[in-house]
């Protein structure tokens, strides 16, 4: 049960994108055709699974152990980056067309705060292996959710008629407040 | 898109002077609004000045410490392994930060919280880094890294200034609108910081674009 509440308190209530502000770029990115906001949000999902799992034993049982956890941001971002490598070459040998679709969007989640930002809450909230797991699960379909909606919207608003200083990122800001607002409705949920 | 910007542009950059490098961050490419880089902080801790402001600053430590340090090991990292090596320079340098601050002013850095280690993932600082620092000298990279920082934190003063008096009244914690004023309670929340976000950019290509219409009459 509380595994269910850990799931969707951080892909829908707390979404990532929408109340922490985390994976910006991206989400302004390579919002603006759904196939490439969903590609982008199936590979992130992956590479943050991952990072959960691997972040929390190297905090737990090394850094805490020899009593070094401030090395946590230096290692953290490693682990990252070497996932992130891990994964594109597995993809590159395994499967030439998914690496297609992924390829230039694999490297770019090094960089994306929303990744480093999920180890960082784990470790703050102190959450278990399993929690944790399941937290990097389901911020990255929160992500892939805030991304997807975009882009749809995004997609639609191309034939709208809007103000000239407006278009582009601009409007993009105005809609995701929007969208931030609508989320807030979910906030009721769980209480 | 910051790097295909800065490709454009190169030619004529290697010309210009010290003090250009550092104007041209404050305006011409101005971090949050132009490049629409490092748009987590500056949406996230803007929601009062305090906040806006230390972040601005502890940001334009990490990135003038190190654009200096890549600047002056540059010729020693192997192009294969140099994001690798940045990263790890800036998150050394973002520890350093966080424990200064831990330490100094335990009220700020717990209001910022786990939005200072997540300087390491802000796109300006490896973006300059790629851009300007690994193929110039020491002193043109302090001045460029100065310039988008000192322009960044503008920007986030920008965004903590609009939202705190909006959404408290207030100005650095002190109470300036009186009774009357009702607070615009979704300032605060996540919602107002993409309105005046997506406001405040469309103020500036306002801004550039008439500026651009008169330059072409005179």
């Amino acid at each position: 049960m509380e595994l269910i509440v850990v799931f969707i308190s951080a892909s829908i209530i707390h979404n990532f994108v929408l109340t922490y502000f985390l994976g910006l770029c991206p989400f302004v990115g390579v919002s603006n055709k759904t196939e490439n906001a969903l590609n982008m949000g199936m590979a992130t999902t992956f590479v943050m699974t991952l990072t959960a799992a691997a972040t929390w034993p190297v905090y737990h049982y090394i850094l805490l152990r020899f009593n070094i956890p401030f090395l946590e941001y230096v290692s953290f971002i490693i682990i990252i980056a070497a996932l992130v490598q891990l994964v594109e070459m597995y993809v590159r040998k395994s499967s030439p067309t998914l690496y297609r679709a992924l390829g230039i969007y694999l490297p770019l989640i090094t960089t994306n705060c929303a990744v480093l930002g999920l180890a960082l809450f784990m470790v703050l909230r102190d959450y278990t292996y399993i929690k944790s797991i399941i937290f990097g699960f389901g911020t990255g379909v929160g992500f892939t959710i805030a991304l997807l909606m975009m882009s749809g919207i995004r997609e639609e608003l191309e034939f709208a008629d809007i103000p000239k200083h407006f278009q582009g990122i601009a409007i993009t800001m105005i809609v995701a407040g929007m969208m931030a607002l609508a989320f807030m409705g979910f906030a009721g949920l769980l209480h | 898109m910051a790097d295909s910007v800065e490709k454009a542009q190169l030619p004529e950059e290697e010309t210009q002077s010290l003090s250009y490098e550092l104007v041209k961050g404050l305006w011409q490419d101005i971090a949050p609004f132009r490049l629409v880089l490092g748009l987590c902080p500056a949406l996230a801790v803007t929601n009062s000045l305090l906040n806006g402001l230390s972040m601005g600053l502890a940001t334009l430590f990490v990135l003038v410490a190190s654009c200096t340090a890549v600047s002056i090991v540059r010729k020693l990292i192997a192009p294969q392994v140099r994001i690798a090596a940045y990263v790890v320079i800036i998150a050394t340098i973002v520890t350093v930060t966080d424990l200064f601050l831990q330490a100094m002013t335990p009220g700020i850095s717990k209001a910022l919280g786990p939005y200072v280690p997540l300087i390491i993932t802000n796109c300006i600082i490896l973006g300059r880094l790629e851009a300007f620092s690994q193929k110039n000298p020491v002193l043109p990279s302090i001045m460029d890294s100065l310039g988008t920082g000192i322009g960044f934190t503008f920007g986030l003063v920008a965004m903590g200034f609009v939202r705190e008096i909006l959404g408290f009244g207030s100005i650095f914690g002190f109470t300036i609108l009186g009774d009357w004023f009702t607070p615009w309670i979704v300032m605060i929340l996540p919602a107002g910081a993409f309105l005046l976000m997506g406001g405040l950019i469309a103020l500036v290509n306002y801004i550039s674009h008439k500026q651009s219409s008169q330059g072409e009459e005179a």
